[in-house]
């Protein structure tokens, strides 16, 4: 019996294509379909316990929810895919949105710009020496970080109650609250949310066209314009709900400024993993550090820079979170925030392992996790129920990541 | 052996006259002369002397811990010699890294293959030399080059080239990571093991590659434990005992039973060496 059929390389058929597609489900490779049923029977049921699940208002409340654990889960995918983790990411976004809060607070009264950079640099320089440690010294990141996820909070509780303000520093400044507390006008939210999907579209459209022009395998014309439809009917799906009013006595309509910050964080995520030599070496160095390295690599380089864009990541979803918490305080809890970021990536499909996995993962799982919260809250389940069912879901999704690794590694 | 001598023939290649070690055929891609290795008191390798020519295969053989390994890591950057010179197309070279060994068009396949599981078969390809067009991947370029060199060499069992590594039968990953070494212009290529971890019809596909690339002019150092595979293959022979290259020469000058002779104890009756 020959191995994988004895297909000659040259074969352009559609159908070896479909079958390359089949092979990759059966690899285990299953992408984003189990998660999606996933997450539409939890919408289902929440819908059917309360109605109010699936209003305007509360899907709004949900995807603002959604956007920092998203981002979060960004922050840590890149890690993630070489195979190491960062539990510190809670408190070190916490900490860099501390700084922002503080440097635009009456007493110091810095442009929101200028407090913006400096939250991102935090985060930044402190995901690079965390990095270091960890490359240079040859440390395990888990206990690296994990020493981070108690020094940090030490000193975010040290900085805050600094201010003499009793724990807790609101944000005053307009930009920085507007963030999550404001929104775009009714047209801005068409122009922008078309405008994302019209570009995403193009993108699909011309790597397929592309592909069949240089003689390459690409996978069916219908395909190509089912995602393409999808894609539409969601924008349209998400133009609509943002832009029915939510208010009960003014009105209140448009997206929220947190979502295209997600979008653009998950656009600029996608193109360096997908289309650099960067990504190309995150995802080779998760798979095989060993191979990578005798390709010519510099290894630490590029892990050096994993840790890099897991700091800025994590200092945008900071502010995100200080925006929508309207304001920061010594009771922020990293911790949980950093373990519903894991979760939120393994959720949406990425390796616990290394080498597996996508930004788009972090969307997905995000999404998952938020309407869990929002959901169990609405119907008034207790704190204790929202911690067992996240648990479930999270053990169903490292199960099948484990599964598929089984699954993509079998000697056939 | 160190000494270095006047050179015994005509240079292939312009530029300045570079000495050549007495008895360096200038016919060989690669010579050897009097490499040594030691790990602080073990020597590893005792002035070995080998000439590799191009177009024609050599296996290297002899038994566990006889420095077959540390030969090939010495060709291919990975140790550095202790003493001795090496000869590439009749010039001096000195081969400190992996990198130095690759622009010289040395590619070696280990026996792990160091292929990344998650990635497909055009990823693994080019890793570490993608191709890029305004600082993006250009995927069509590398998918296209690949299919011509699989289609080059003939390797026709894999149906697409976007299939995961991890997905693919021993076989098939030993041709992708020969493919992978040819791609780039070598002139020698090196192999650890190619058959040790195939079966049976795999095993003939791998030795029916190996003489391709042969045939194709480039030198091919194949290490083995399977008899049977190197005298299916080879071209010529080398055998290492103990550190010393004991024996080597055309494979019609061998048979298998004087080969076991000469891995065994490093001598035969039935050899004039």
């Amino acid at each position: 019996m020959s191995d994988a059929g004895s297909t000659p390389a040259a074969t352009s058929d559609g159908r070896t294509s479909a079958m390359g597609q089949f092979r990759r489900l059966r690899q285990g490779d299953l992408g984003l379909v189990p998660v999606l049923i996933g997450l539409l029977v939890l919408v289902v049921y929440f819908q059917v316990r309360n109605t109010v699940f699936l209003s305007a208002g509360n899907l709004t409340n949900l995807f603002i929810q959604a956007t920092i654990f998203i981002l979060l889960a960004m922050a840590e995918t890149w890690l993630l895919l070489l195979g190491e983790i960062d539990l510190s990411v809670g408190y070190v976004s916490a900490l860099g949105a501390t700084f922002a809060v503080i440097l635009l607070d009456q007493q110091f009264h810095w442009p929101w710009y200028a407090a913006i950079l400096v939250a991102i640099a935090t985060t930044t320089a402190i995901g690079t020496l965390q990095g270091f440690l960890i490359i240079k010294l040859r440390l395990p990141s888990f206990i690296v970080t994990l020493a981070g996820l108690l020094g940090w909070e030490g000193v975010l509780i040290f900085s805050i109650d600094r201010q003499g303000t009793g724990g807790t520093i609101p944000v005053q400044e307009k930009v920085l609250y507007d963030l999550v507390n404001a929104n775009l006008s009714p047209l801005a939210t068409w122009i922008f949310l078309m405008a994302s999907i019209a570009i995403f579209c193009w993108i699909i459209i011309r790597h397929d066209q592309s592909r069949r022009s240089s003689g390459l395998d690409s996978v069916s014309t219908w395909i190509t314009w089912a995602k393409v439809a999808a894609l539409v009917i969601s924008g349209i799906v998400l133009v609509l709900i943002f832009n029915t009013n939510r208010g009960s006595f003014t009105v209140l309509h448009g997206m929220p400024y947190a979502i295209p910050v997600d979008i653009v964080m998950l656009a600029g995520a996608s193109f360096i993993l997908t289309r650099t030599k960067a990504g190309r070496y995150i995802y080779a160095i998760g798979g095989n550090a060993e191979a990578a390295r005798r390709a010519g690599i510099n290894v630490d380089r590029y892990r050096l820079l994993a840790f890099i864009l897991t700091g800025v990541t994590a200092g945008v979803a900071g502010l995100l979170y200080a925006s929508r918490l309207g304001g920061i305080s010594d009771g922020v809890d990293g911790g949980n925030l950093v373990l519903l970021a894991v979760a939120s990536a393994v959720i949406g499909g990425t390796s616990l392992f290394g080498g597996r996995g996508k930004m788009v993962n972090a969307v997905i799982g995000g999404l998952v996790i938020a309407t869990i919260y929002n959901g169990m809250a609405l119907i008034d389940m207790s704190a204790a129920t929202q911690f067992i069912a996240t648990a479930i879901v999270l053990v169903v999704a490292v199960t099948m990541d484990s599964l598929a690794r089984r699954g993509s590694t079998v000697t056939r | 052996m160190t000494t270095p001598g006047p050179t015994n023939g005509p240079s292939t290649r312009p530029g300045p006259a570079t000495a050549a070690g007495p008895g360096v055929d200038s016919s060989s891609l690669l010579s050897l002369r009097g490499i040594s290795k030691h790990f602080g008191a073990v020597e590893a390798l005792k002035h070995v002397d080998l000439d590799v020519p191009a177009g024609q295969v050599t296996a290297l053989i002899g038994d566990n811990g006889a420095g077959k390994s540390t030969l090939i890591k010495a060709i291919a950057g990975i140790y550095e010699p202790s003493g001795g010179e090496i000869f590439w197309e009749g010039r001096k070279v000195s081969i400190h890294t992996p990198r130095a060994a690759e622009e010289l068009g040395i590619a070696t396949v280990y026996q792990d293959l160091a292929l990344c599981d998650n990635l497909d078969i055009v990823e693994n390809m080019f890793l570490g030399h993608e191709k890029t067009r305004t600082g993006v991947l250009d995927e069509i370029a590398m998918e296209l080059r690949t299919k011509e060199v699989l289609a080059d060499l003939s390797v026709s069992t894999v149906s697409s080239v976007r299939q995961l590594v991890g997905s693919l039968s021993g076989g098939q990953r030993q041709a992708i990571a020969v493919a992978r070494a040819v791609m780039h212009e070598s002139k020698l290529v090196i192999m650890d093991e190619p058959t040790a971890a195939l079966g049976v019809s795999q095993t003939a596909q791998v030795l029916d590659l190996i003489k391709r690339l042969a045939a194709r002019g480039i030198a091919v150092i194949v290490i083995s434990h399977n008899l049977t595979d190197v005298f299916a293959v080879a071209d010529r022979i080398a055998v290492m005992y103990l550190g010393n290259l004991v024996s080597s020469g055309p494979v019609v000058n061998y048979d298998p039973a004087s080969a076991v002779d000469l891995i065994t104890t490093g001598e035969s009756s039935r050899t004039a060496a």
